[in-house]
C-alpha cells in the first residue's frame, strides 16, 4: 500500500516501544485509599507496616478493640515497612490518606512538614509523662504530631555460656569489650557483630558509639566521632568481628547470635520472641559498652509513632484521634511492650513494666537515655544519616581512615 | 448487445468512491493505533514527561501535599553532577554493564550453541536453565548473599576444602571484590535470557547452509564465523542493546546482594537515584539521576534501530 508512510511509522512505534522498555523500571502503581463519608462515622482505616502474619492480626485486635471504645470499626491495612512513606507521599498527593497513621519514629517530621498531619494538641492529646526521646521525635515545630504507645533501642547482647566458658565478664566500657571480644574468638567463631551496612539501618547502630562518647550528628567530623569509629575498626582488625558486617543486616546479627557464631551483639528486644524459642541459648542483655567509665550511655531511640492525618473530615479525625489515645493509655501501652519486649514511652508505666518483667530492665534503662534521630536535624537527618554509614563502611573497609571518613561524612551531611 | 456488462461508473463518482475508501482506509488505520497511542502515552510518555521537569524543580516530600514544587533550572544537574560520588557510580555503572553483557553474552550463545545438538534431555535441561530468570530476584539475590559470605557462605567454604585457598575471599566485604561478585551475580541472572534468545535465532538459520559450508571444505570454527554469525547478527545486535538496557538500571540485585557497598564500591546511577529519591527523599536530584540513566539507555536504543534498519535496507 501506501510504502512511503509505513516505514516511518514503524520506526515511530518502535522509538515508542523502546522508551517504553527504557522505562519500564520507573513505572509505580496507583495508591487508592478510603473516601470520606458524611455524616455519623462508622468506621475509619488505619496504615502502618505490620505486615507479619502474627503481628498484624495481634494489632489488628488492638485497634479494633479501641476502636469499639471510640464507636467505629477500624479497616486495618499494613504495607511492607519500605513501601510506607512512599505510599503515604502517594496518599497525600491525593488526598487519600487513612484517618489514623503509623510511621517509623524518624519518618516523622518529613511527612508533618508536607503538612499531611494534624497536630493533636487540637484534640485535647498531648505528651506529658513521655520521655525526651519519643516527645522530640514525635514534635516538628513545636508541635506533638505522634505518640508511640511503646519504644525501644539496642543494648548488647551476649552468650552467657561462652563469656562464662572464657571466663569474661560483661563488658562495661571500650576497652573490656575489646578485650572480651578477642577472648571469646575462636574458630569458627567471632567475638562480637554489628550491623555495620550501607543503610540507615547500619547508622542506627553506630548512633550509642557516636553519641555516648561526645559526638553529634551535626558535626560528624569531630576526635570523638572518630575515637567511636576507630572502636569498629579495631574490632574488625583485629579479627575479633568479622568483616561481613559491611553486609549484615540486624536480622543477620540475630542469626550468626542464634546460631553461635558470634557471642555478643548489638541489637534490639524485639529479638527476645527469636531467642527465647532457640533451644540451648543462654543469652543476657546488658546497656552498651562507653569509651570511659562514668560515661553517660546515649542510645538511638526506636519506635513507631501514631498520627492523625489530615483530611476532608472533623469527624473522622476526631474518631481516629480518640482510637490514638486509647493505643497510648496505660493498659495498651503495657500490654504491648510485654507483647513485642518493648518499653512502654511514659516513664510511670515503664517503671511499672520493670518492676513486673525484670528481664526488660537494661532496656528500661537504656530507654531512659534514648535521643530521638530527628531531634537535632529534623529533615535534614537522612542527609547525615547516609553520610555516617557511607563513613563506617569506608573506614571498616579499611578504604579510608575513621578521620577521613568522616570527614568525607561531614560533605555528605552538608550537601556539599 | 450490450448485455451483461455493469454501467460504467463516470469519472467523478469513481474518484469520490476511492476518495473515501482512501478516507477511511486512513481513519481505521489511526483507530487501530489509538489503543496503543493512549496506553503508551499515559503510562509511559507522561512518566517520562513529569520526571524530566521533575528534575528542574526541587521536589521535596512536601510537594506531595502542598503540589508546590519550585523550578530551579539547571541545579539538580549540577548538583549531582558535581560530586565525585556521580562520577564513581557512573565508572561503576560502566564496568558492571560491560562486565554484565560479555559474560552473560558470551555464555548464553556458548549454551545456545551446545543445545544445538540434539542429545537426550536436551530439552529438559534447556528448560531447567530458564530458572535463574524465573525466580524472583530478591531471593536468588538473597541466597547468593549467603552463598558469598565471607566466613560461613558455601562458595568460601568449597574453595577451602578444594585447598584452593586458606583464607576466605571476600567476595562481598572487599571494596575491589564486590563488584566483581554482583558482576557475577548479574551475569547468573541474565544468561537463561541470552540463551533462550540466541538458541530461538540458532534456529531460524537453515540446515542446508551448514551443509554447503561442509561441502565447501568448512571446520566448525569456519562454520561459525561464516554461516553462524552473521546470520544471527541481527538477534545477536538485540539480545546485546536489551541486555544494555536490561542492565544499566539493574537495582534489585545490587540492593539485595551488597545494598551499594562495602563503602559505595558497587554504588550504580540506579542505585544511586534510588538513594537520593527514596531514602533521601530528594525527588528533584534523584530525577535528574535517573534521567541521565534514560539518556543513556536511550542513546543505546537509538544505535539499536539505527542498525535494524541499515541491517533490513540491505
Amino acid at each position: 500500500m501506501n510504502s512511503a508512510a509505513r516505514p516511518s511509522a514503524r520506526r515511530i512505534t518502535a522509538l515508542l516501544g523502546t522508551v517504553a522498555l527504557v522505562l519500564a523500571a520507573t513505572g509505580c502503581g496507583g495508591g487508592t485509599g478510603s473516601g470520606s463519608a458524611d455524616g455519623k462515622v462508622t468506621s475509619i482505616t488505619a496504615l502502618d507496616y505490620y505486615t507479619d502474619a502474627t503481628e498484624h492480626a495481634q494489632w489488628g485486635e488492638r485497634l479494633t478493640a479501641c476502636g469499639k471504645a471510640a464507636g467505629v470499626t477500624v479497616e486495618h491495612r499494613s504495607v511492607p515497612g519500605a513501601s510506607l512513606v512512599p505510599q503515604v507521599l502517594r496518599q497525600a498527593s491525593s488526598r487519600t490518606l487513612p484517618d489514623l497513621l503509623m510511621l517509623d519514629n524518624p519518618d516523622l517530621q518529613q511527612i508533618a512538614r508536607t503538612g499531611a498531619l494534624t497536630p493533636l494538641d487540637r484534640y485535647g492529646l498531648d505528651a506529658a509523662g513521655y520521655t525526651e526521646g519519643i516527645r522530640s521525635a514525635g514534635t516538628y515545630r513545636g508541635k506533638v504530631y505522634g505518640l508511640a504507645p511503646t519504644v525501644s533501642t539496642v543494648a548488647l547482647f551476649y552468650n552467657k555460656d561462652m563469656l562464662a566458658e572464657a571466663g569474661v565478664a560483661v563488658p562495661k566500657t571500650w576497652d573490656e569489650l575489646k578485650t572480651a571480644a578477642a577472648e571469646l574468638t575462636r574458630p569458627g567463631r567471632y567475638g562480637m557483630a554489628v550491623d555495620a551496612n550501607a543503610t540507615f539501618e547500619g547508622t542506627w547502630q553506630f548512633l550509642p558509639f557516636l553519641w555516648s562518647n561526645g559526638g553529634d550528628e551535626t558535626r560528624l567530623d569531630t576526635p570523638q566521632a572518630a575515637q567511636a569509629l576507630q572502636l569498629w575498626v579495631d574490632l574488625v582488625r583485629s579479627g575479633s568481628m568479622s568483616k561481613s558486617v559491611l553486609n549484615w543486616t540486624q536480622a543477620d546479627v540475630h542469626d550468626q547470635f542464634v546460631a553461635g557464631k558470634t557471642a555478643m551483639m548489638v541489637n534490639g528486644p524485639w529479638r527476645m520472641t527469636a531467642m527465647n524459642k532457640t533451644k540451648n541459648l543462654h543469652w543476657g542483655v546488658a546497656p552498651l559498652p562507653v569509651r570511659r567509665p562514668g560515661q553517660t550511655l546515649v542510645t538511638p531511640l526506636g519506635g513507631e509513632v501514631w498520627t492523625v492525618p489530615q483530611n476532608s473530615s472533623e469527624a473522622r479525625r476526631q474518631k481516629a484521634a480518640r482510637v490514638l489515645a486509647c493505643l497510648n493509655d496505660s493498659a495498651n501501652m503495657l500490654a504491648l511492650a510485654e507483647q513485642y519486649h518493648t518499653v512502654p514511652s511514659r516513664s510511670s508505666v515503664a517503671a511499672r513494666y520493670a518492676e513486673q518483667v525484670p528481664s526488660m530492665a537494661a532496656f528500661v534503662k537504656s530507654v531512659e537515655g534514648t535521643r530521638s534521630r530527628t531531634g537535632k536535624l529534623g529533615v535534614e537527618w537522612p542527609r547525615a544519616a547516609t553520610g555516617i554509614y557511607t563513613a563506617v563502611q569506608a573506614a571498616l573497609a579499611g578504604e579510608q581512615t575513621p578521620q577521613e571518613a568522616l570527614r568525607h561524612a561531614q560533605r555528605i551531611a552538608t550537601g556539599s | 448487445m450490450r448485455s451483461g456488462s455493469p454501467p460504467v461508473p463516470d469519472g467523478t463518482a469513481r474518484v469520490r468512491a476511492v476518495s473515501r475508501t482512501r478516507l477511511w482506509a486512513r481513519v481505521s488505520r489511526w483507530l487501530f493505533l489509538l489503543p496503543a497511542l493512549v496506553y503508551l502515552s499515559l503510562f509511559f510518555g507522561y512518566p517520562v514527561v513529569k520526571n524530566v521537569v521533575m528534575s528542574f524543580q526541587e521536589y521535596s516530600v512536601a510537594t506531595f501535599y502542598t503540589g508546590a514544587a519550585p523550578f530551579v533550572g539547571l541545579r539538580n544537574y549540577t548538583t549531582v553532577l558535581s560530586t565525585d560520588v556521580f562520577w564513581q557510580a557512573l565508572l561503576t555503572t560502566v564496568l558492571f554493564t560491560v562486565g554484565s553483557i560479555a559474560g552473560q553474552f558470551v555464555l548464553g550463545l556458548a549454551l545456545a550453541l551446545f543445545f544445538q545438538r540434539r542429545f537426550p534431555l536436551g530439552g529438559l535441561l534447556r528448560s531447567l536453565l530458564l530458572l535463574p530468570w524465573l525466580l524472583p530476584l530478591v531471593v536468588s539475590g538473597t541466597t547468593w548473599r549467603w552463598m558469598l559470605d565471607t566466613d560461613s557462605g558455601v562458595v568460601n567454604e568449597a574453595l577451602r576444602h578444594l585447598h584452593l585457598l586458606s583464607s576466605g575471599i571476600p567476595w562481598l566485604t572487599g571494596t575491589s571484590e564486590a563488584l566483581v561478585s554482583v558482576i557475577l551475580v548479574n551475569i547468573w541472572v541474565g544468561v537463561p535470557f541470552n540463551t533462550a534468545l540466541l538458541y530461538g535465532g540458532l534456529q531460524d538459520i537453515p540446515a542446508r547452509y551448514y551443509e554447503a559450508a561442509k561441502l565447501d571444505g568448512a571446520g566448525r570454527l569456519a562454520a561459525f564465523r561464516h554461516v553462524t554469525w552473521p546470520l544471527l547478527r541481527p538477534v545477536a545486535g538485540v539480545v546485546l542493546v536489551l541486555g544494555v538496557v536490561y542492565t544499566v538500571k539493574v537495582l534489585d540485585i545490587i540492593l539485595v546482594v551488597t545494598g551499594g557497598g562495602p563503602a559505595g564500591a558497587t554504588q550504580t546511577l540506579a542505585t544511586r537515584s534510588y538513594e537520593l529519591s527514596f531514602q533521601q527523599f530528594e525527588f528533584g536530584r534523584g530525577a535528574a539521576m535517573g534521567n541521565v540513566l534514560v539518556l543513556v539507555s536511550l542513546a543505546f536504543a537509538l544505535v539499536h534501530l539505527r542498525a535494524d534498519r541499515r541491517a533490513r535496507n540491505t
